[in-house]
C-alpha cells in the first residue's frame, strides 16, 4: 500500500516531492483485518488525500479506549474509529479530543448531534438463531420458554456490554428481574462475541446474541439462508460507532479531512458487506441486496452516552447478582 | 548440596533468574505506578479468588493424578504407534483456547458425539457447563503435560537400574518401593505446581465453560479493571495476588520435591522386564485407550471441522504462519539462552530464587506484562515496531516454568554425577559445558525446545496487544477470521496451525532423543 501512497503523492501536482504526510488511526482489531473494511479504506482515502494512512487495530472497542488512555496525550494517533457511544462518555472525559466539523445526512433511526464523534455506522444488538426454528418476540417470552442462548460477558466485550444496556434499557428496574428469568435459558457466557457465535453454529444453544445485520452475512457471502434474526417487541438496543480526532494530532487537516471522508459515499458503500453493520449514511447505490430480508425493528433503543455511563456499573451488579445463583 | 564445589558456576543462571523476575515484576510495578487511586478489592474479586483457588486445585489433583497411570502404562509398555501417541500428546496443550474449546464441544457438547450416543439410547445429553467443565477442560491441557513430565521422570532412571531390578526378580511392590515411588515423590509435586498455576490465570476457558459469572476467576477480573473501568490500581493488585498464589504453590511444591537421583547410567537404551504380566498389560492397556480416546478425539474434531477449510485459506494466513514460525524460533533460542544455565544454577544449589523466578512464568497476566511492557516501551521506542522480539521474550518466559521443570531433574543427576569427576580433571566452566552437560541435557533440552516452540507458536497473549496490521501470528489471524464471521477459515487455519505447533514439537524433541527407547 505504501507504493501506492507514493504513486498518488508523485502524481498530485504541488505535493510531488514533499515527504508523504502519515494519518494514523487506531481501531478495532476486525476493522483491519483482511476481511474487514481496513484494505478497502485504505486505498479509498490514499487515492484523495495524498497521504500514507496507516490503520492500527488494537483488540475490540473497550481495548481501544483503554490503549487511547494509556497513550494519553502523547499518543501518535490522529484519528480514533471504533468506540461505540456507550463508551464515548469516558472518552470525551479524557478530554483527548477535539472536536469535529462534519456535517451529513446521517441514516441513523435516532438524531445525531455531538460535536466530538462523527459516526459512521450502526446496528441492532439482536438474537441471532436458526430460520426453521420459531423464535420469542420478547424477553419475557424468552425467560419463559426452554430456548437455550449463549451471550457474551460484559466485563470482557463490548456486544456483551449492549445487551446489558439493552435490557437495562427495556425494562429498568425490573431488569434484575428479567435477568433472573433468562437465568436458565443462558448456556453460557463467552469472553467474546468469535467464541459465541462458533458455539451457536456447533449447535450448542438455539440462539446466540449478535447482531440483526449478522443473517446478511451468511446470505450475501455464503448464499446461505438458514439464520434468521428474532424481532422483539419492546425493541432492539443499538450500536452506533464513532471515530473522533484526537487534539494532540500533529495532522489536524488530514484528520479533518478524513472523518468527511468517513462519511462519503466511497467510505460509506464499503462498510455494509465488510463491517456488516448498517452505513452511517446511505450509500447512493442504496443497501447492498439481501440488506432488505432482514428484521428492521419497530422501535430503537440507545440510552444517551451520560445514561450509559451512568447505569453501567449498577446494571452489572444486577447481572452478576442474578446469575449468581 | 549448597557449599560443595562445582564444575559449574551460577552465575549466569542467577543472571538469567533476575531478568526474569525483573520482567515480570517490573512490568507489574509500571502498572501500578500509572495507576491513579484506584477501588481496591471488592466482594465480587474474593468470590473470583474462591473460584479460582477450587478449580486450580481439582484441576492439578485430577491432571496429576490421571497422569501417573498413563505414563507408567506409555513407560512400561511398547506397541506400535507409541512414539507418535506420545507426540500427539503433546497437542492439546498449545492450541489456541477457543480452537480447543470448540474440539472440546464438538465431543462433550450439547450437541456433540457424546451426547448423540447417548441419546442413541435413549438418554439425556451431557451437560458440560459448570464447574466439572472447567475441569475437563484443564485436564485435557494438563494431562499431556503432567504424563509426559513423568514419562520424562521414568526414562531418567538408566537401563541399568532396571536391568538390576529384573535380575533381582524384583515384584511389583519392590519396583514400586525402589524405582517408581521415589521417582514420582520427586516429579510429582513440581507437575502439581505448574498445572495449579496453569489453571489458576485461565480465564476463557473457566468462563465459556463455567456456565456464566459463577465462574469467574481471577484473570478476568483484571480484564475487568483495564477494560469495564479501566482501573489500573485495582489490575496490578490482581495481579499481585495471583503472583503471591503461584508463588506459594511453588514453594510448598519445592520444598516437598526431595529426594536422591538415581545417579547416572551408561545411556544405553531402556529396556524394561517389569509390567509384563497379563494384570499389568490389561490395566495398562486401559489408560492408555482412556486417555488416547480423551485427548485425541476433540483432536479429530479439529482436524475434521478443518479440512474443507484448510484447501481455500487466502496468503495472509500462511503470511501469519510465516510470522508465527518466527516468533517461535526465536522464543525458543530465548528460552533456551535461559532456561539452560539457570537449571544448571539450580542444580549447582541455588535452587531458592532461580526456580521460583522460573515459575513466576505461569502466573503473570499476559494482559499485565503486555500494558507494563508498553507503558514502559512507549517513552522510548514505536511498540509496534518491537512487536516481534517483545512478543518472542514474554512467550520464552512463559514456557520457562515448563521448560525448568524438564530440564532441573536431569541437571541435578548430572551435576551430581559428574561434578566431582569434572573437577578432579580439572574441567570447569564452558569445558564442561560443552562435553559434560549440554550432550547430557540433550533429550531435555529438545523436549523443552519443543515445547516452548508449540506453545510459543499457539499464544495469543501479548501479540494482540502490540500487533501491528502487517504482523499477525497465526492465532491472531484465527481470531480475526472468527472475528469477521469466516468460521470455515478459521477452522482451516485452526488446522494448519495445530500441523505446525506438532510438527515442530516432534522434530525438536525427536532430534534431542538420539537414545531413542522406543
Amino acid at each position: 500500500m505504501k507504493h501506492l501512497a507514493f504513486a498518488a503523492g508523485l502524481l498530485g501536482a504541488s505535493a510531488a516531492f514533499a515527504e508523504t504526510s502519515e494519518l494514523i488511526v487506531y481501531t478495532y482489531d476486525s476493522f483491519v483485518s483482511d476481511w474487514g473494511p481496513g484494505p478497502a479504506v485504505e486505498k479509498a482515502f490514499e487515492e484523495v488525500c495524498g497521504c500514507d494512512l496507516k490503520l492500527v487495530g488494537t483488540g475490540d472497542g473497550a481495548a481501544l479506549l483503554a490503549r487511547v488512555k494509556l497513550e494519553g496525550e502523547r499518543s501518535d494517533a490522529d484519528v480514533v474509529l471504533g468506540l461505540d457511544t456507550n463508551l464515548t462518555a469516558a472518552a470525551k472525559e479524557t478530554g483527548l479530543f477535539a472536536d469535529h466539523s462534519v456535517s451529513a445526512d446521517f441514516a441513523l433511526p435516532v438524531e445525531w448531534n455531538d460535536a466530538t464523534f462523527v459516526p459512521y455506522d450502526w446496528g441492532y444488538f439482536a438474537f441471532v438463531h436458526n430460520a426453521d426454528a420459531a423464535a420469542p418476540a420478547d424477553f419475557r417470552a424468552l425467560a419463559a420458554s426452554d430456548q437455550k442462548i449463549v451471550i457474551q460477558d460484559p466485563r470482557s466485550s463490548t456486544p456483551g456490554l449492549g445487551l446489558l444496556l439493552w435490557v437495562k434499557a427495556a425494562y429498568g428496574d425490573e431488569a434484575p428481574e428479567i435477568w433472573r428469568g433468562l437465568s436458565d435459558n443462558v448456556v453460557t457466557v463467552t469472553k467474546g462475541w468469535s467464541e459465541a457465535y462458533g458455539m451457536f453454529l456447533e449447535g450448542e444453544a438455539d440462539m446466540v446474541l449478535s447482531y440483526t445485520t449478522s443473517p446478511a452475512y451468511h446470505l450475501i457471502a455464503e448464499e446461505d439462508s438458514s439464520k434468521a434474526a428474532a424481532a422483539f417487541d419492546e425493541g432492539h438496543y443499538m450500536q452506533v460507532e464513532v471515530a473522533g480526532k484526537l487534539a494532540a494530532s500533529d495532522q489536524p487537516e488530514l484528520a479533518d479531512q478524513f472523518l468527511a471522508f468517513m462519511v462519503s459515499d466511497a467510505f460509506q458503500s464499503i462498510i455494509p458487506t465488510t463491517n456488516w453493520m448498517y452505513p452511517a449514511v446511505t450509500p447512493a447505490a442504496g443497501l447492498p441486496e439481501g440488506f432488505g430480508t432482514l428484521i428492521a425493528p419497530e422501535k430503537s433503543l440507545l440510552l444517551d452516552e451520560t445514561e450509559a455511563a451512568d447505569v453501567r456499573e449498577a446494571a452489572l451488579g444486577e447481572w452478576l447478582d442474578a446469575l449468581s445463583h | 548440596m549448597a557449599g560443595r564445589a562445582q564444575p559449574l558456576s551460577a552465575f549466569s543462571g542467577v543472571s538469567a533468574a533476575l531478568l526474569v523476575a525483573a520482567l515480570i515484576l517490573g512490568t507489574l510495578g509500571a502498572v501500578a505506578f500509572r495507576a491513579e487511586a484506584g477501588t481496591g478489592l471488592a466482594a465480587s474479586d474474593w468470590a473470583a479468588l474462591q473460584f479460582t483457588l477450587t478449580q486450580a486445585c481439582l484441576s492439578a489433583l485430577l491432571s496429576v493424578g490421571l497422569a501417573v497411570p498413563v505414563a507408567r502404562a506409555l513407560a512400561r509398555q511398547r506397541f506400535p504407534g507409541r512414539t507418535l501417541l506420545v507426540a500427539l500428546l503433546g497437542a492439546p496443550f498449545i492450541l489456541p483456547v477457543i480452537v480447543a474449546i470448540l474440539g472440546l464441544l464438538a465431543v462433550f457438547g450439547r450437541a456433540g458425539w457424546l451426547s448423540g450416543l447417548l441419546g442413541l439410547f435413549g438418554l439425556e445429553p451431557v451437560q458440560i457447563y459448570g464447574l466439572h467443565g472447567v475441569v475437563l477442560a484443564h485436564v485435557f491441557f494438563n494431562l499431556p503435560l503432567a504424563t509426559r513430565l513423568f514419562l520424562q521422570g521414568w526414562q531418567e532412571i538408566p537401563a541399568e537400574r532396571f536391568r538390576q531390578a529384573a535380575q533381582l526378580d524384583a515384584g511389583p511392590l519392590a519396583m514400586w518401593r525402589l524405582l517408581e515411588g521415589p521417582m514420582l515423590r520427586r516429579v510429582a509435586p513440581g507437575a502439581l505446581a505448574v498445572v495449579f498455576a496453569i489453571s489458576l490465570s485461565s480465564f476463557a476457558v473457566a468462563l465459556t465453560l463455567g456456565g456464566g459469572p459463577r465462574a469467574t476467576t481471577i484473570e478476568l477480573a483484571i480484564y475487568q479493571a483495564f477494560r469495564f473501568d479501566f482501573d489500573l490500581g485495582r489490575a496490578a493488585l490482581l495481579s499481585g495476588m495471583q503472583l503471591l498464589l503461584t508463588g506459594a504453590a511453588a514453594l510448598v511444591a519445592l520444598r516437598v520435591s526431595s529426594g536422591e537421583g538415581f545417579g547416572a547410567g551408561l545411556d544405553r537404551a531402556v529396556r524394561r522386564w517389569d509390567g509384563q504380566g497379563a494384570l499389568a498389560r490389561s490395566m495398562d492397556c486401559f489408560w492408555i485407550v482412556l486417555s488416547g480416546a480423551f485427548l485425541l478425539l476433540p483432536l479429530a474434531a479439529i482436524v475434521l471441522a478443518g479440512l474443507p477449510g484448510a484447501a481455500s485459506l487466502n496468503a495472509s494466513v500462511w503470511q501469519a504462519a510465516g510470522n508465527s514460525i518466527l516468533v517461535a524460533a526465536l522464543s525458543t533460542a530465548i528460552l533456551l539462552m535461559l532456561a539452560l544455565p539457570m537449571a544448571a544454577a539450580v542444580a549447582a544449589g541455588r535452587s531458592g530464587v532461580t526456580e521460583l523466578s522460573g515459575i513466576l512464568g505461569l502466573a503473570a497476566s499476559p494482559l499485565v506484562i503486555g500494558t507494563g511492557l508498553f507503558i514502559l516501551i512507549y517513552p522510548i521506542a514505536d511498540p509496534f515496531a518491537l512487536a516481534l522480539p517483545v512478543t518472542a521474550l514474554v512467550n520464552a518466559v512463559m514456557a520457562l516454568p515448563f521448560a525448568m521443570r524438564i530440564l532441573v531433574p536431569r541437571a541435578r543427576d548430572v551435576l551430581r554425577r559428574y561434578g566431582r569427576l569434572s573437577l578432579s580433571l580439572d574441567m570447569q566452566g564452558w569445558a564442561f559445558v560443552r562435553r559434560v552437560y549440554l550432550p547430557r541435557m540433550r533429550a531435555q533440552t529438545g523436549f523443552a525446545a519443543g515445547l516452548a516452540a508449540a506453545l510459543s507458536m499457539g499464544d495469543l497473549g501479548v501479540v494482540a496487544l502490540f500487533a501491528d496490521p502487517e504482523f499477525a501470528t497465526l492465532p491472531l489471524q484465527i481470531y480475526r477470521l472468527m472475528g469477521a464471521y469466516r468460521m470455515e477459515a478459521a477452522a482451516g487455519a485452526a488446522l494448519v496451525l495445530l500441523m505446525l505447533s506438532m510438527g515442530v514439537f516432534w522434530i525438536l524433541d525427536r532430534g534431542g532423543r538420539w537414545h531413542a527407547e522406543a
